[in-house]
């Protein structure tokens, strides 16, 4: 038996040890993901356990150092925990942008005093954190953002606002793009993160056509934050933020996935002909797609995927999920049209369809996705 | 899914370097289309496949082949796409391998393969889509042996291979896998009527009337030459994907250069954003279709039970990306690209040809269909 066969059995034996019942259940509302943070409710003493027992293995964060929380496990073992889990089933036990964004972004940039301080805190879901970047008049064009960050000596004075700051509401801190110099764009935005219990922020949540606000308004008035709490150089905060976007890219690429084995027509069994045809066209793109995924994890491990290829895979994973919900809606008929009864899980169909039209907005639009293969991928002049 | 192992990236790299310079257009599909060849292909280029070794990628190592499988056939296929190399390397050293694989067929014909000089083909379809379990063509027997009804189409190389695998029917009826068998019909014993195709390449329509076999001409075992045959398909159509994602990247990076190239207005075409984002969305679905064919591949090699699935959306959805690319192409390219003068039409007559055979998109999107229960 090899190492990984032996971490194999192990990891084996300790999920069934140790992963409620409860926890392998498939969840079924967004409140059975845990985000903890200062404010989290647990919604159920199984989700408290799953998360504690998990924090003290460091497999919240497996491939992260042990230092900072982690259980510093090769990709390899991460790979095979990741597999264990899915075979009974288990739930994440901590969903969190600390961990998918933050995390990866302070490892390459954050200085020592930063990972040691933030991190761990990340890894066993104590702080959540929220991203500060798009503004009103800063979306696609993101670097022209005007939030401002004046060096005040001992602290830095922010005023501005942010848009679509998910679950700012929620969350008890924020990774935030702010301009600390005018003479360059790119060249004068620096990575800051602060509390959002600080004096001057306040939030508003968004109502979407879904019905849900998952985004909110984020204002700051006259915020101060210490001088520490910068990322990387000041004025040097874009690559951070670049390589932070990434991180969020190969995340919601991962929605082209759909969180399923099956396809798409073994569940939804379309008995209109040309339906089925078109479903058997989404179940070849998304089974093709699901073998970029396998490929793109590999080749990025093994550092031969190209730097904007998350790019790629964003745009085309969030244009199949789109495409995967408009077929559900087919399928569904006038059922799906159902907004609140109970019949239909108070409207799922129809909101996480609507949801979905914002895969294709949020990180980056589908156009500057492509606007980024072009010119750094196939180098076309100009883009 | 593991990367390349550096046993397959040399491979990769022999078949890129052969291909690029001896299986170019100018040297081998326009020479012999423009010269009237009635093979289709290089008998010199196909002894070259042999003399590199790749003929024996498929073939076991006890039999003198490499005994490796479709990821390596794979990365071969790829650059024949790309280059638009005409050789019946995918029907003979791949499908034909294949299907006289463990029989006693393999000992007489392997050689032949290994050296590059014998050419093999499957002869499937009888009408003008792809059906095999819809093989109709008679073969009852007589004496020791069987006597032959009936008529093959789309038989790529069928006009100079030595040996034509042809899927026959002895028991069952149409529509049913049972009562298929595979035999191997040596050259001459069909009527054979030689088609040239859209690409230039050549296949043959054959007419069986009353052609006598004998026993030993059966591949495999009489009624169960689905067995033969399905693992001769798989191989083709994972082959055939491959293929198809060389022509899509062939096709597409000559397009990309053509954007950088080519002024109107005063700039670079490639400066236009309609066509900037056409190609990086080319760009990513190619990607996409490697990473489909390679998947179907090395589940064909070993043997998941996924495999079958894979084939089919691999098969799919190259013939799909392949398509986007060659229309694309022709279409960036302008005036210039409707010229026979210049390749990009090659590759979307190339794709017309790989995209039909074993199987169009439409054909694979119901396998995925049934295969996924619905």
């Amino acid at each position: 038996m090899n190492d990984l066969d032996t971490f194999r059995s192990e990891t084996r034996a300790w999920l069934e040890a140790n992963c409620p019942p409860e926890m392998r259940e498939p969840m079924r509302t967004e409140a059975d993901a845990c985000w903890g943070g200062r404010n989290w409710s647990f919604q159920s003493d199984a989700q408290r356990f799953w998360l504690e027992r998990m924090v003290e293995c460091g497999w919240t964060v497996p491939h992260w150092p042990k230092d900072y929380g982690g259980a510093g496990l090769s990709p390899g073992e991460a790979k095979v925990l990741k597999e264990e889990m899915a075979r009974i089933g288990a739930r994440q036990p901590l969903t969190s942008f600390g961990i998918s964004m933050l995390g990866p972004a302070l490892l390459k940039f954050g200085s020592e005093e930063q990972k040691e301080r933030f991190l761990p805190e990340i890894a066993r879901g104590e702080i959540r954190w929220c991203q500060g970047y798009s503004e009103p008049g800063a979306g696609s064009d993101l670097a022209g953002l005007q939030t401002r960050a004046e060096d005040k000596g001992d602290h830095w004075l922010v005023n501005g606002q942010k848009v679509w700051t998910s679950y700012a509401d929620k969350a008890d801190w924020i990774f935030c793009l702010v301009r600390t110099s005018t003479e360059s764009k790119q060249g004068g935005i620096s990575f800051l993160l602060f509390d959002m219990a600080t004096p001057g922020v306040s939030t508003r949540p968004i109502l979407l056509i879904s019905g849900n606000s998952p985004f909110c308004e984020t204002f700051f008035d006259d915020v101060e934050v210490p001088k520490d709490q910068v990322v990387g150089e000041v004025n040097r905060g874009w690559d951070v933020a670049k390589y932070l976007l990434g991180h969020e890219r190969e995340m919601i690429a991962g929605m082209g996935l759909g969180g399923t084995d099956g396809t798409l027509g073994a569940a939804l069994q379309p008995d209109d002909a040309l339906l089925r045809a078109e479903v058997a066209a989404f179940d070849v793109d998304a089974l093709a797609f699901a073998a970029m995924s396998e490929r793109f994890f590999e080749m990025f491990k093994a550092g031969e995927a190209h730097p904007a290829s998350p790019s790629m895979m964003k745009y085309a994973g969030t244009e199949l999920n789109k495409r995967r919900h408009e077929l559900i809606m087919a399928a569904g008929g006038s059922d799906a049209l159902e907004w609140d009864s109970e019949r239909s899980k108070k409207g799922k169909p129809a909101r996480d369809w609507l949801r979905t039209k914002a895969n294709s907005i949020e990180g980056g639009t589908s156009e500057v996705q492509l606007n980024i293969v072009a010119k750094h991928i196939l180098g076309l002049p100009g883009a | 899914m593991p990367l390349l192992t550096d046993d397959q990236k040399m491979l990769q790299e022999t078949a890129t370097n052969f291909l690029r310079e001896e299986g170019r257009p100018a040297k081998q599909l326009r020479h012999w289309r423009d010269s009237g060849c009635t093979d289709g292909y290089g008998t010199d280029l196909w002894k070259q496949f042999g003399e590199l070794g790749l003929n024996g990628i498929c073939i076991p190592e006890d039999q003198g082949g490499l005994g490796l499988g479709a990821v390596e056939a794979a990365l071969v296929l790829e650059e024949i796409g790309r280059n638009l190399t005409p050789s019946p390397f995918l029907t003979t050293a791949i499908v034909g391998a294949r299907a006289i694989e463990g029989t006693a067929h393999a000992g007489r014909w392997y050689p032949g393969i290994l050296s590059g000089e014998a050419v093999l083909t499957l002869a499937v379809d009888e009408s003008r889509r792809h059906a095999p379990e819809h093989t109709a063509l008679a073969a009852e027997r007589r004496g020791n042996g069987f006597v032959l009804n009936g008529a093959k189409q789309f038989v790529i190389h069928g006009n100079s291979a030595d040996v034509i695998l042809t899927v026959a029917r002895t028991g069952g009826s149409p529509g049913e896998r049972e009562g298929l068998t595979l035999f191997a019909v040596q050259k001459g014993a069909a009527e054979v009527e030689s088609v040239a195709l859209a690409d230039a390449s050549k296949a043959a329509r054959l007419k069986f009337d009353q052609v006598e076999l004998d026993a030993d001409s059966v591949v495999g075992e009489v009624d169960n030459g689905w067995l033969p045959l399905s693992r001769a398909l798989s191989a083709g159509r994972a082959g055939s994907a491959a293929e198809l994602v060389g022509v899509a990247a062939g096709a597409s990076a000559m397009t990309v250069d053509y954007l950088k190239q080519r002024k109107q207005f005063g700039k670079l075409i490639g400066e236009f954003q309609a066509l900037q984002h056409r190609a990086a969305h080319l760009y990513g679905e190619i990607e996409i279709a490697r990473a489909a064919a390679l998947k179907a591949a090395e589940l064909l090699d070993s043997g998941d039970g996924k495999a079958e699935l894979l084939v089919a959306v691999a098969k799919a959805k190259a013939a799909a990306v392949s398509r986007l690319a060659v229309q694309e192409g022709v279409q960036m390219h302008g005036g210039i690209g409707m010229t026979d003068e210049h390749d990009i039409g090659l590759y979307m007559k190339r794709e017309a040809v790989l995209g039909e055979l074993f199987g169009d998109v439409y054909y694979h999107r119901n396998r995925v269909a049934e295969l996924s229960g619905y």
